[in-house]
């Protein structure tokens, strides 16, 4: 059964304010034993600040935090149970690899040959098996991460917390260090907390994401399901490239935009209501000739932007669809002959479109 | 909402008022500890003291409250008021004269490509190893009734103002240059590219973009000359002559006249343009900020032969005097009897057949500012440390940041007259400390707390705030990262502030004046008291032997700065 998996964090209704300003409000949330979850969103939307008050170094002002069936809301953070991993590495600058990856070993009364065995396990693990007496400022910021990550590991925490630790780093070792923090976290099976502002980073390695915007959580869940069935106009927009068009509930399961009606899945949103009508770019089909299907209107491409591996169309729909963009890979483009002001037929699949009532 | 129902308090959870009190940790603990007893001794050191001062002024002389008498007697008396102005105009004038002179002197070597900057650097730093009286004393050999160049004068005597402001000027302009050659030294390169490409005369580009730069570099200045000035007491002590200003004044009162009220007017009236600089300079500094920005490129002065040589004879002539001070402080002070026998001898440095404490005297120096280096060096980073890394508690950090500030805007002299109200008191359980040498350190280390602190403050910000988070999370107490990474990475800094606390302690008087004992004579107020008894010769020889072990540790601390860099470099070059 999935629902098997223990509860190894949990954090209730949490609120954090500095001064007047709000910086998380009212969260709640549950996280099993030996995940690896993402805190993603926008600069200011309070996820670091989560972070903080789990790792008790900026409590919370209300609120309850239970780690492993034990209420911590009260703990100073050195009776608190986690490794932390900076943006800024933090690695002591007068120590080397190895003496600052037996930092934390040496609190520990642990002999000194078990920590060198340790310590050398640790470097193992983290790729950097051969630069134990080099100092910080002699390594590249993807060695001086894994050093500090290798450092939070040290004391086999039962919580690691990431704190956009990529973020510094030039793209290529990004993707790599990526791709190994996972592989190290399938090895360990360590609770992770990842807070990140990139989506991509967060699609990635989540095996769930939080998305969180103005200190609330817009919502939870698989990477997979952020993606395709984003919970809230925020979320379509914030993860991946959107198009939204804004349009009215004619009847169930159909949606006027301009004068034209498309066929998709309204729930309990009531007739004559606002909604905004969302189609991600790679779901629209598009075709030379006419096709008599549901939702297939005809279109203009207005301009056409080569990116590489595809090419993205900005094509104009009928009235009141606005501007859309479609990618198309560079083998279709070149199939339909596609320049701007070519004519087209796009097809949005009713399972692909997802409509938000408008707040009004 | 039916407010007839009284809910149990307990029961609803209010979440917008309560906060979450974490449980204190050890390490919280000790530090909270720390913080308390550093504002305590602070307390004790600097406001107490200064309350006493406050109301020994308010007191007749059996110790009477009597309000503001005190004060109104002195605005009464004429001889006393005419020291304001004059104290006002020495201090201005000086202020006006070392701006100038500073301000090109820091243009040259921070904007020029001239010949022999470092040398020029090192020269002028010379008076920070002296006791301001040297360049008094050089002067009467210059200038004074038996000078050598005394006709130069027209006429003039040298005992008066036009001394005051010469010997001012004097060893006030490493402080001023120092300053400068900051303020000059962080240019944005950038500006003047954009000026340049826009074609703007380079008289125009030193109106509107070199001199605005520098603007608050050159208040800040102007402050801290003034006040300096103001508040000395050796250079009119020595080469005043009949001109009083407010720091003899407070001397003459309580050594000559024993009028401790006086003198705790007088100091307060001293106080005011102390306090004044002090604001006006904390408002400057914090303009200053905002000016530097992350981005900005360091600015590569290119030669230009003309301007560069012009500056190297201003620069040479500047130079000439200083070395022309110092010499002929030394040279008198090997000469037999000036002017009639200029045979040399080392008679002049056999300070124990004269008044003023002898050789002690100097060894008391020496000890004395190894235990203001020692003792000032730890306590003042703990200080810092406190300030800048305990957690929680704001308002405590704020306060002993706050008591931290408070000693620079206290004239020495005003230091040492409220120590003696307090000290002296018959009631004061540490009424021992009086006439001890722990009282000239602790004064001491107090005078010069606040630079010491803010030197510690900018080292650690430096370090990367969350080494302290990472040490929480491996469950490392305070005290082992404090020794481990923050001692080691922070030395540097540490060393300056012991420099800076050792040259002090060994050059300066205004503190200490009204603090000696027989036991515990200094060498710099043996220069002032051999002075006074007419031994020039060896007062001379006195401040020499200042200059001689403040260069030598000078060079010492340097030795070692280096050597601490060349095998640290592998860590510390990013």
């Amino acid at each position: 059964m999935p629902e098997s998996k223990q509860n190894y964090l949990r954090i209730e209704n949490l609120t954090k304010h500095f001064g007047d300003f709000v910086a998380v409000q009212e969260l709640s949330l549950e996280i099993h034993d030996g995940e690896f979850i993402c805190f993603l969103g926008p600069s200011g939307c309070g996820k670091t600040t989560l972070l903080r008050a789990i790792a008790g170094l900026d409590p919370q002002s209300s609120g309850r935090i239970t780690q492993a069936e034990k209420d911590i809301s009260n703990l100073p953070p050195s009776q608190r149970d986690f490794g932390i991993v900076f943006q800024s590495y933090a690695l002591f600058p007068n120590l080397t690899v190895f003496q600052n990856v037996a930092y934390g070993l040496e609190n520990m009364k642990i002999p000194k040959p078990a920590i060198q065995k340790q310590v050398n396990d640790l470097l193992d693990l983290v790729g950097m098996p051969e630069q134990t007496d080099k100092y910080p400022a002699q390594l590249s910021g993807g060695q001086q991460q894994r050093v500090a990550l290798a450092r939070a590991l040290a004391t086999s925490p039962g919580l690691l917390l990431l704190d956009e630790p990529l973020s510094a780093l030039d793209a290529r070792v990004r993707a790599t260090l990526r791709h190994e923090i996972r592989l190290l976290h399938e090895r360990l099976g360590v609770t992770t907390i990842l807070v990140t502002h990139d989506q991509e980073e967060a699609l990635s390695m989540a095996d769930r994401i939080v998305v969180m915007n103005e200190g609330r959580i817009e919502q939870v869940g698989t990477p997979e399901e952020i993606y395709s069935t984003p919970a809230s106009p925020f979320v379509a927009d914030f993860i991946g490239v959107m198009n939204f068009m804004q349009g009215e509930v004619s009847t169930s399961g159909k949606v006027l935009v301009g004068e034209k009606t498309l066929v998709c899945e309204t729930g309990e949103i009531p007739h004559a209501s606002k909604v905004r009508l969302t189609v991600r770019p790679e779901d629209i089909v598009c075709s030379a000739k006419a096709k008599d299907i549901i939702n297939s209107f005809a279109v203009k491409v207005e301009s056409l932007e080569f990116l590489g591996s595809f090419c993205r169309l900005i094509l104009k729909g009928p009235e009141g669809f606005g501007e859309l963009m479609t990618d198309l890979s560079t083998q279709q483009v070149h199939e339909l002959n596609v320049s701007p002001g070519t004519a087209l037929t796009a097809v949005f699949p009713a399972r692909n479109l997802r409509v938000f009532q408008e707040s009004s | 909402m039916n407010t007839t129902v009284s809910i149990p308090a307990s029961t609803v959870p209010n979440n917008r008022v309560s906060s979450i009190k974490i449980k204190l940790s050890r390490d919280d603990y000790t530090l909270r500890i720390g913080l308390v007893l550093l504002i305590g001794l602070l307390t004790v050191f600097v406001v107490f003291p200064l309350y006493s001062l406050l109301s020994k002024s308010m007191e007749d002389m059996d110790g009477n409250f009597v309000g503001l008498q005190n004060f109104h007697e002195y605005f009464q008396t004429p001889a006393l008021l005419i020291s304001v102005g004059n104290s006002l105009s020495v201090a201005f004038f000086t202020a006006m004269i070392v701006l100038v002179l500073a301000f090109i002197y820091a243009y040259a070597l921070t904007r020029t490509q001239m010949p022999f900057r470092l040398f020029f650097r090192g020269v002028a730093l010379i008076p920070i190893l002296a006791p301001s009286l040297l360049a008094a004393i050089s002067l009467i050999y210059w200038f004074g009734t038996q000078g050598v160049i005394k006709s130069w004068l027209f006429g003039s005597s040298i005992y008066g103002p036009i001394g005051v402001v010469m010997a001012s000027c004097f060893w006030v302009f490493p402080h001023a240059l120092m300053i400068l050659i900051t303020a000059l030294s962080t240019a944005d390169a950038r500006l003047y590219e954009a000026a340049e490409a826009l074609r703007t005369p380079k008289w125009r580009i030193f109106w509107t973009v070199t001199l605005p730069g520098a603007k608050y570099g050159i208040l800040s200045t102007g402050f801290i000359v003034f006040t300096l000035v103001i508040t000395d007491f050796g250079v009119p002590k020595v080469i005043g002559g009949n001109f009083n200003v407010l720091a003899t004044d407070v001397y003459k009162q309580v050594v000559g006249q024993q009028n401790f009220e006086m003198g705790a007017v007088v100091s307060l009236v001293l106080l005011l343009p102390a306090v004044i600089a002090f604001i006006a300079d904390r408002w400057v500094q914090r303009k200053q900020v905002a000016l530097l920005s992350a981005r900005a490129v360091p600015f590569q002065p290119k030669p230009e032969p003309l301007r560069d040589w012009l500056l190297f004879g201003f620069c040479s002539f500047i130079a000439f005097i200083f070395l022309a001070m110092l010499a002929m402080a030394a040279y008198a002070s090997f000469v037999t009897f000036w002017p009639y026998n200029l045979s040399l001898t080392l008679n002049n440095y056999d300070f124990d057949l004269m008044d003023g404490g002898g050789w002690e005297a100097y060894y008391n120096s020496i000890q004395m500012a190894i235990y203001c280096a020692i003792f000032g060096t730890g306590l003042i980073f703990i200080g810092s440390y406190l300030v800048e890394k305990a957690r929680g508690v704001t308002w405590m950090r704020t306060l002993l940041h706050l008591i931290a500030m408070l000693p620079l805007a206290i004239p020495g002299l005003v230091l040492g007259i409220a120590y003696i109200f307090f000290f002296n008191h018959p009631d004061n359980p540490l009424g021992f400390l009086y006439g001890t040498m722990a009282i000239l350190v602790i004064s001491t280390i107090i005078h010069f707390y606040t630079v010491s602190h803010l030197t510690g403050l900018t080292a650690l910000k430096q370090l990367d705030p969350e080494f302290e988070t990472v040490s929480l999370s491996l469950k490392t107490p305070v005290w082992r990262t404090f020794g481990k990474v923050t001692l080691p990475v922070c030395l540097p800094a540490l060393l300056d502030v012991a420099s800076y606390l050792f040259l002090n302690a060994m050059t300066t008087v205004s503190v200490v004046v009204f603090l000696y004992s027989p036991e515990t004579m200094l060498a710099s107020i043996a220069v002032l008291n051999m002075d006074d008894a007419g031994d020039i010769a060896p007062a001379a020889a006195m401040a020499l032997m200042i200059v001689y072990t403040s260069a030598t540790f000078r060079i010492l601390h340097a030795l070692f700065s280096n050597y601490l860099k060349r095998r640290t470099q592998v860590w510390r070059n990013r």
